[in-house]
Protein backbone atom coordinates (compact mmCIF):
# COMPACT_ATOMS: atom_id res chain seq x y z
CA UNK A 1 0.00 0.00 0.00
CA UNK A 2 3.11 2.51 0.68
CA UNK A 3 4.22 2.60 -3.05
CA UNK A 4 1.05 1.91 -5.99
CA UNK A 5 1.92 2.04 -8.91
CA UNK A 6 3.77 5.25 -9.68
CA UNK A 7 3.59 5.81 -12.99
CA UNK A 8 0.29 7.52 -14.02
CA UNK A 9 -0.33 6.86 -18.06
CA UNK A 10 0.80 10.01 -19.38
CA UNK A 11 3.17 11.30 -16.71
CA UNK A 12 4.03 14.35 -18.80
CA UNK A 13 0.27 15.50 -19.91
CA UNK A 14 -1.77 15.14 -16.63
CA UNK A 15 0.27 17.46 -14.27
CA UNK A 16 0.21 20.28 -17.28
CA UNK A 17 -3.28 20.51 -17.49
CA UNK A 18 -3.68 19.92 -13.44
CA UNK A 19 -1.66 22.56 -13.22
CA UNK A 20 -2.56 25.00 -15.58
CA UNK A 21 -6.75 24.64 -15.46
CA UNK A 22 -6.06 24.78 -11.19
CA UNK A 23 -4.04 28.07 -11.33
CA UNK A 24 -6.45 29.62 -14.07
CA UNK A 25 -9.67 29.25 -11.87
CA UNK A 26 -7.88 30.43 -8.83
CA UNK A 27 -6.81 33.53 -10.71
CA UNK A 28 -9.92 33.73 -12.93
CA UNK A 29 -12.29 34.24 -10.64
CA UNK A 30 -10.69 37.29 -9.46
CA UNK A 31 -11.87 38.50 -12.83
CA UNK A 32 -15.60 39.36 -10.51
CA UNK A 33 -13.10 42.19 -8.73
CA UNK A 34 -11.82 43.68 -11.95
CA UNK A 35 -15.40 43.16 -13.29
CA UNK A 36 -16.96 45.00 -10.40
CA UNK A 37 -13.85 47.71 -9.76
CA UNK A 38 -13.97 48.74 -13.30
CA UNK A 39 -17.99 49.56 -13.10
CA UNK A 40 -17.32 51.31 -9.95
CA UNK A 41 -14.47 53.84 -11.57
CA UNK A 42 -17.06 54.56 -14.27
CA UNK A 43 -16.55 52.46 -17.11
CA UNK A 44 -19.56 50.64 -18.64
CA UNK A 45 -20.39 46.50 -18.37
CA UNK A 46 -19.12 46.15 -22.26
CA UNK A 47 -16.01 48.22 -21.52
CA UNK A 48 -14.89 46.12 -18.61
CA UNK A 49 -15.38 42.98 -20.81
CA UNK A 50 -14.09 44.52 -23.64
CA UNK A 51 -10.72 44.84 -21.34
CA UNK A 52 -10.65 41.84 -19.84
CA UNK A 53 -11.92 39.92 -24.00
CA UNK A 54 -9.20 42.01 -25.63
CA UNK A 55 -6.53 43.47 -23.46
CA UNK A 56 -6.54 40.52 -21.07
CA UNK A 57 -4.05 41.14 -18.49
CA UNK A 58 -4.99 42.47 -14.93
CA UNK A 59 -2.80 44.68 -13.79
CA UNK A 60 -3.30 47.07 -16.98
CA UNK A 61 -6.94 46.75 -16.41
CA UNK A 62 -6.94 47.31 -12.85
CA UNK A 63 -4.47 50.40 -13.56
CA UNK A 64 -6.91 51.87 -16.41
CA UNK A 65 -9.83 51.37 -14.11
CA UNK A 66 -8.14 53.20 -11.43
CA UNK A 67 -6.88 56.19 -13.46
CA UNK A 68 -10.40 56.62 -14.54
CA UNK A 69 -11.69 56.78 -11.06
CA UNK A 70 -9.45 59.25 -10.11
CA UNK A 71 -10.78 61.39 -12.84
CA UNK A 72 -7.29 61.43 -14.56
CA UNK A 73 -6.51 62.13 -17.95
CA UNK A 74 -7.38 59.00 -20.37
CA UNK A 75 -3.90 59.31 -22.08
CA UNK A 76 -1.75 59.56 -18.91
CA UNK A 77 -4.10 56.25 -18.15
CA UNK A 78 -3.59 54.35 -21.20
CA UNK A 79 -0.13 55.14 -21.16
CA UNK A 80 0.10 53.48 -17.87
CA UNK A 81 -1.41 50.52 -18.44
CA UNK A 82 0.22 49.77 -21.40
CA UNK A 83 3.59 50.20 -19.69
CA UNK A 84 2.62 47.92 -17.32
CA UNK A 85 2.27 45.47 -20.15
CA UNK A 86 5.58 45.76 -20.87
CA UNK A 87 6.67 42.77 -18.86
CA UNK A 88 4.69 40.39 -20.76
CA UNK A 89 7.18 41.06 -23.74
CA UNK A 90 9.97 39.60 -22.00
CA UNK A 91 7.85 36.84 -21.32
CA UNK A 92 6.93 36.58 -25.04
CA UNK A 93 10.69 36.02 -25.41
CA UNK A 94 10.86 33.65 -23.28
CA UNK A 95 7.95 31.61 -24.25
CA UNK A 96 8.61 32.27 -27.97
CA UNK A 97 11.90 29.50 -27.51
CA UNK A 98 9.75 26.94 -25.86
CA UNK A 99 5.91 27.23 -27.32
CA UNK A 100 7.57 27.76 -30.93
CA UNK A 101 4.19 28.92 -32.64
CA UNK A 102 3.85 30.10 -35.99
CA UNK A 103 1.74 31.84 -37.81
CA UNK A 104 -2.06 32.30 -37.10
CA UNK A 105 -0.91 30.20 -34.11
CA UNK A 106 1.43 33.09 -32.69
CA UNK A 107 -1.24 35.93 -33.14
CA UNK A 108 -3.37 33.50 -31.11
CA UNK A 109 -0.82 32.59 -28.59
CA UNK A 110 0.23 36.26 -28.17
CA UNK A 111 -2.86 36.93 -26.05
CA UNK A 112 -2.10 34.23 -24.16
CA UNK A 113 1.26 35.44 -22.78
CA UNK A 114 0.77 37.04 -19.02
CA UNK A 115 2.07 36.09 -15.78
CA UNK A 116 0.23 33.31 -15.05
CA UNK A 117 0.99 31.24 -18.41
CA UNK A 118 4.74 31.84 -18.37
CA UNK A 119 5.21 30.64 -14.47
CA UNK A 120 2.96 27.46 -15.59
CA UNK A 121 4.71 26.97 -18.80
CA UNK A 122 8.48 27.54 -17.40
CA UNK A 123 7.82 25.48 -14.26
CA UNK A 124 7.23 22.32 -16.69
CA UNK A 125 10.16 19.86 -17.30
CA UNK A 126 10.18 19.63 -21.21
CA UNK A 127 8.32 21.76 -24.06
CA UNK A 128 6.01 19.23 -25.00
CA UNK A 129 4.53 19.61 -21.63
CA UNK A 130 5.36 23.32 -21.27
CA UNK A 131 2.98 23.73 -24.18
CA UNK A 132 0.28 21.88 -22.86
CA UNK A 133 0.45 24.09 -19.76
CA UNK A 134 0.35 26.69 -21.46
CA UNK A 135 -2.76 26.00 -23.58
CA UNK A 136 -4.89 24.54 -20.33
CA UNK A 137 -3.86 27.94 -18.25
CA UNK A 138 -4.96 29.82 -21.03
CA UNK A 139 -7.72 28.58 -22.10
CA UNK A 140 -8.91 28.35 -18.72
CA UNK A 141 -8.01 31.58 -17.33
CA UNK A 142 -9.28 33.28 -20.30
CA UNK A 143 -12.57 31.66 -19.93
CA UNK A 144 -12.96 31.67 -15.84
CA UNK A 145 -11.26 35.53 -15.99
CA UNK A 146 -14.18 36.65 -18.93
CA UNK A 147 -16.91 35.04 -17.36
CA UNK A 148 -15.93 36.71 -13.74
CA UNK A 149 -15.40 40.29 -15.29
CA UNK A 150 -18.71 39.88 -16.57
CA UNK A 151 -20.83 38.48 -12.98
CA UNK A 152 -18.55 41.74 -11.32
CA UNK A 153 -19.67 43.75 -13.85
CA UNK A 154 -23.21 43.41 -13.70
CA UNK A 155 -23.60 42.97 -9.97
CA UNK A 156 -21.51 45.95 -9.46
CA UNK A 157 -24.30 47.91 -10.54
CA UNK A 158 -26.93 46.22 -8.22
CA UNK A 159 -24.67 46.83 -4.80
CA UNK A 160 -25.23 50.29 -4.31
CA UNK A 161 -21.66 52.30 -3.02
CA UNK A 162 -18.53 50.60 -4.08
CA UNK A 163 -16.94 52.14 -1.23
CA UNK A 164 -19.53 50.01 1.74
CA UNK A 165 -18.00 47.02 -0.10
CA UNK A 166 -14.74 48.08 0.04
CA UNK A 167 -13.87 47.86 -3.21
CA UNK A 168 -11.83 50.70 -3.69
CA UNK A 169 -8.99 48.62 -2.17
CA UNK A 170 -9.61 45.98 -4.30
CA UNK A 171 -6.99 47.73 -7.18
CA UNK A 172 -4.32 48.74 -4.14
CA UNK A 173 -4.27 45.40 -2.45
CA UNK A 174 -4.16 43.54 -6.22
CA UNK A 175 -0.98 45.43 -7.23
CA UNK A 176 0.31 44.46 -4.16
CA UNK A 177 -0.04 41.01 -4.41
CA UNK A 178 1.39 40.59 -7.82
CA UNK A 179 4.64 42.32 -6.75
CA UNK A 180 5.07 40.49 -3.40
CA UNK A 181 7.04 37.55 -4.80
CA UNK A 182 9.26 39.84 -6.37
CA UNK A 183 9.42 41.70 -3.30
CA UNK A 184 10.81 39.26 -1.33
CA UNK A 185 13.62 38.01 -4.15
CA UNK A 186 15.51 40.90 -3.55
CA UNK A 187 16.71 44.42 -1.78
CA UNK A 188 16.80 45.94 -5.03
CA UNK A 189 13.32 44.95 -5.76
CA UNK A 190 12.12 46.62 -2.46
CA UNK A 191 14.04 49.70 -2.77
CA UNK A 192 12.45 50.42 -6.44
CA UNK A 193 9.03 49.71 -5.06
CA UNK A 194 9.81 52.37 -2.39
CA UNK A 195 11.19 54.64 -4.26
CA UNK A 196 8.56 54.38 -7.33
CA UNK A 197 5.93 54.79 -5.19
CA UNK A 198 7.82 57.70 -3.33
CA UNK A 199 8.27 59.56 -6.55
CA UNK A 200 4.91 58.96 -7.42
CA UNK A 201 3.00 60.16 -4.21
CA UNK A 202 5.81 63.25 -4.21
CA UNK A 203 4.72 64.12 -7.67
CA UNK A 204 0.89 63.53 -7.62
CA UNK A 205 -0.18 67.50 -6.27
CA UNK A 206 1.76 68.84 -9.36
CA UNK A 207 1.55 67.09 -12.10
CA UNK A 208 -1.64 65.34 -14.20
CA UNK A 209 -3.18 62.58 -12.86
CA UNK A 210 -1.93 59.36 -14.15
CA UNK A 211 1.26 60.85 -14.95
CA UNK A 212 3.17 60.52 -11.56
CA UNK A 213 2.85 56.31 -12.12
CA UNK A 214 4.38 56.38 -15.33
CA UNK A 215 7.60 58.69 -13.51
CA UNK A 216 7.80 55.81 -11.11
CA UNK A 217 9.32 53.93 -14.19
CA UNK A 218 12.50 55.77 -13.25
CA UNK A 219 13.07 54.50 -10.06
CA UNK A 220 13.24 50.77 -12.58
CA UNK A 221 15.61 52.72 -14.55
CA UNK A 222 17.66 53.71 -11.71
CA UNK A 223 17.91 49.88 -10.48
CA UNK A 224 18.56 48.72 -13.65
CA UNK A 225 21.64 51.05 -14.09
CA UNK A 226 22.38 50.90 -10.53
CA UNK A 227 25.80 48.94 -10.40
CA UNK A 228 24.85 44.97 -9.03
CA UNK A 229 26.29 44.27 -5.90
CA UNK A 230 25.39 40.59 -5.73
CA UNK A 231 25.99 39.57 -8.65
CA UNK A 232 29.59 39.96 -10.47
CA UNK A 233 29.87 41.30 -13.60
CA UNK A 234 32.96 39.63 -14.88
CA UNK A 235 33.23 35.98 -15.13
CA UNK A 236 35.70 35.97 -12.19
CA UNK A 237 38.13 33.44 -12.03
CA UNK A 238 36.90 31.99 -9.07
CA UNK A 239 34.84 29.40 -9.90
CA UNK A 240 31.03 28.68 -8.46
CA UNK B 1 -18.09 58.17 -22.82
CA UNK B 2 -16.36 57.80 -26.97
CA UNK B 3 -13.21 58.81 -25.06
CA UNK B 4 -13.43 56.10 -22.49
CA UNK B 5 -13.87 53.43 -25.24
CA UNK B 6 -10.41 54.92 -26.98
CA UNK B 7 -9.18 54.22 -23.89
CA UNK B 8 -10.33 50.86 -23.47
CA UNK B 9 -9.33 50.02 -27.25
CA UNK B 10 -5.77 51.49 -27.06
CA UNK B 11 -4.79 49.91 -23.95
CA UNK B 12 -6.01 46.56 -25.11
CA UNK B 13 -4.40 46.89 -28.61
CA UNK B 14 -0.95 48.42 -26.70
CA UNK B 15 -1.44 45.41 -24.68
CA UNK B 16 -1.57 42.72 -27.53
CA UNK B 17 0.98 44.29 -29.81
CA UNK B 18 3.60 44.33 -26.77
CA UNK B 19 2.60 40.74 -26.29
CA UNK B 20 2.75 39.94 -30.04
CA UNK B 21 6.40 42.17 -30.30
CA UNK B 22 7.94 39.23 -27.62
CA UNK B 23 7.08 36.19 -29.27
CA UNK B 24 8.75 37.84 -33.02
CA UNK B 25 11.48 40.13 -31.88
CA UNK B 26 15.18 38.38 -32.35
CA UNK B 27 16.04 36.78 -28.65
CA UNK B 28 19.01 38.98 -29.23
CA UNK B 29 16.97 42.18 -27.80
CA UNK B 30 17.31 40.75 -24.55
CA UNK B 31 21.15 39.87 -24.30
CA UNK B 32 21.58 42.85 -22.72
CA UNK B 33 21.57 42.66 -18.75
CA UNK B 34 20.76 46.05 -18.27
CA UNK B 35 17.66 45.62 -21.09
CA UNK B 36 16.45 42.45 -19.00
CA UNK B 37 16.63 44.23 -15.62
CA UNK B 38 14.40 47.33 -16.26
CA UNK B 39 12.13 45.34 -18.07
CA UNK B 40 11.59 42.89 -14.72
CA UNK B 41 11.65 46.07 -12.46
CA UNK B 42 9.29 48.40 -14.73
CA UNK B 43 6.33 45.85 -13.21
CA UNK B 44 7.97 46.20 -9.60
CA UNK B 45 7.92 50.14 -9.84
CA UNK B 46 5.11 50.81 -11.50
CA UNK B 47 2.65 48.51 -9.50
CA UNK B 48 4.10 49.65 -6.23
CA UNK B 49 3.43 53.50 -7.53
CA UNK B 50 -0.27 52.86 -8.24
CA UNK B 51 -0.79 50.88 -5.05
CA UNK B 52 0.32 53.42 -3.20
CA UNK B 53 -1.54 56.31 -5.32
CA UNK B 54 -4.85 54.57 -5.03
CA UNK B 55 -4.06 53.77 -1.19
CA UNK B 56 -3.06 57.74 0.13
CA UNK B 57 -4.18 60.52 -2.71
CA UNK B 58 -7.48 61.52 -4.03
CA UNK B 59 -7.25 63.35 -7.07
CA UNK B 60 -4.24 66.16 -6.24
CA UNK B 61 -4.58 65.76 -2.97
CA UNK B 62 -3.34 63.37 0.15
CA UNK B 63 -6.38 61.81 1.98
CA UNK B 64 -5.84 59.23 4.56
CA UNK B 65 -8.81 56.52 4.72
CA UNK B 66 -8.67 54.85 7.44
CA UNK B 67 -10.94 51.87 6.11
CA UNK B 68 -8.82 52.07 3.28
CA UNK B 69 -5.84 51.94 5.04
CA UNK B 70 -6.62 49.07 7.07
CA UNK B 71 -8.01 47.14 4.36
CA UNK B 72 -4.34 47.31 2.55
CA UNK B 73 -2.79 46.27 6.02
CA UNK B 74 -5.15 43.25 6.05
CA UNK B 75 -3.81 42.67 2.55
CA UNK B 76 -0.07 42.63 4.25
CA UNK B 77 -0.93 40.39 6.43
CA UNK B 78 -2.87 37.76 4.51
CA UNK B 79 0.54 38.05 2.17
CA UNK B 80 2.92 37.47 5.09
CA UNK B 81 0.70 34.76 5.76
CA UNK B 82 1.09 33.48 2.33
CA UNK B 83 -2.94 33.70 1.46
CA UNK B 84 -3.74 32.76 -2.09
CA UNK B 85 -4.23 35.94 -4.45
CA UNK B 86 -8.14 35.98 -4.17
CA UNK B 87 -8.14 35.30 -0.44
CA UNK B 88 -5.75 38.56 -0.12
CA UNK B 89 -8.38 40.71 -2.09
CA UNK B 90 -11.09 38.93 0.05
CA UNK B 91 -9.58 40.43 3.05
CA UNK B 92 -8.69 43.16 2.06
CA UNK B 93 -11.93 44.34 0.75
CA UNK B 94 -14.05 42.79 3.44
CA UNK B 95 -11.51 44.79 6.32
CA UNK B 96 -12.56 48.11 4.62
CA UNK B 97 -16.20 47.05 4.27
CA UNK B 98 -16.31 45.83 7.92
CA UNK B 99 -15.13 49.04 9.42
CA UNK B 100 -17.54 51.41 7.17
CA UNK B 101 -20.38 48.99 8.25
CA UNK B 102 -19.05 50.13 11.93
CA UNK B 103 -19.07 53.73 11.28
CA UNK B 104 -15.12 54.17 10.61
CA UNK B 105 -14.63 56.40 7.99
Amino acid sequence: MSAPTRVPASPSQARPVRDGVSLGLAVGVSGLAFGAAAVSSGLSVWQACALSLLAFTGASQFALAGVIASGGSLLAGTAGAILLGSRNTLYGLRLADVLRPRGARRMLTALGVIDETTAVSLAQPDPIAARTAFTATFCCLYLTWNLATLAGALGAGRIGSPQSFGLDVVGPAAFLALIWPRLRAGRTERLVATVGAAVALGTTPLLPIGVPVILAATAALAGALAPQQSVPQQSAPEAS
Amino acid sequence: MTGVWIAVLATAAGCYALKLAGLTVPQRVLASPRVRRFAELVPVALLAALSAVQTATSGHTFALDPARLAGLGAAVVALLLRAPFLLVIVAAAGTAAALRAAGIT
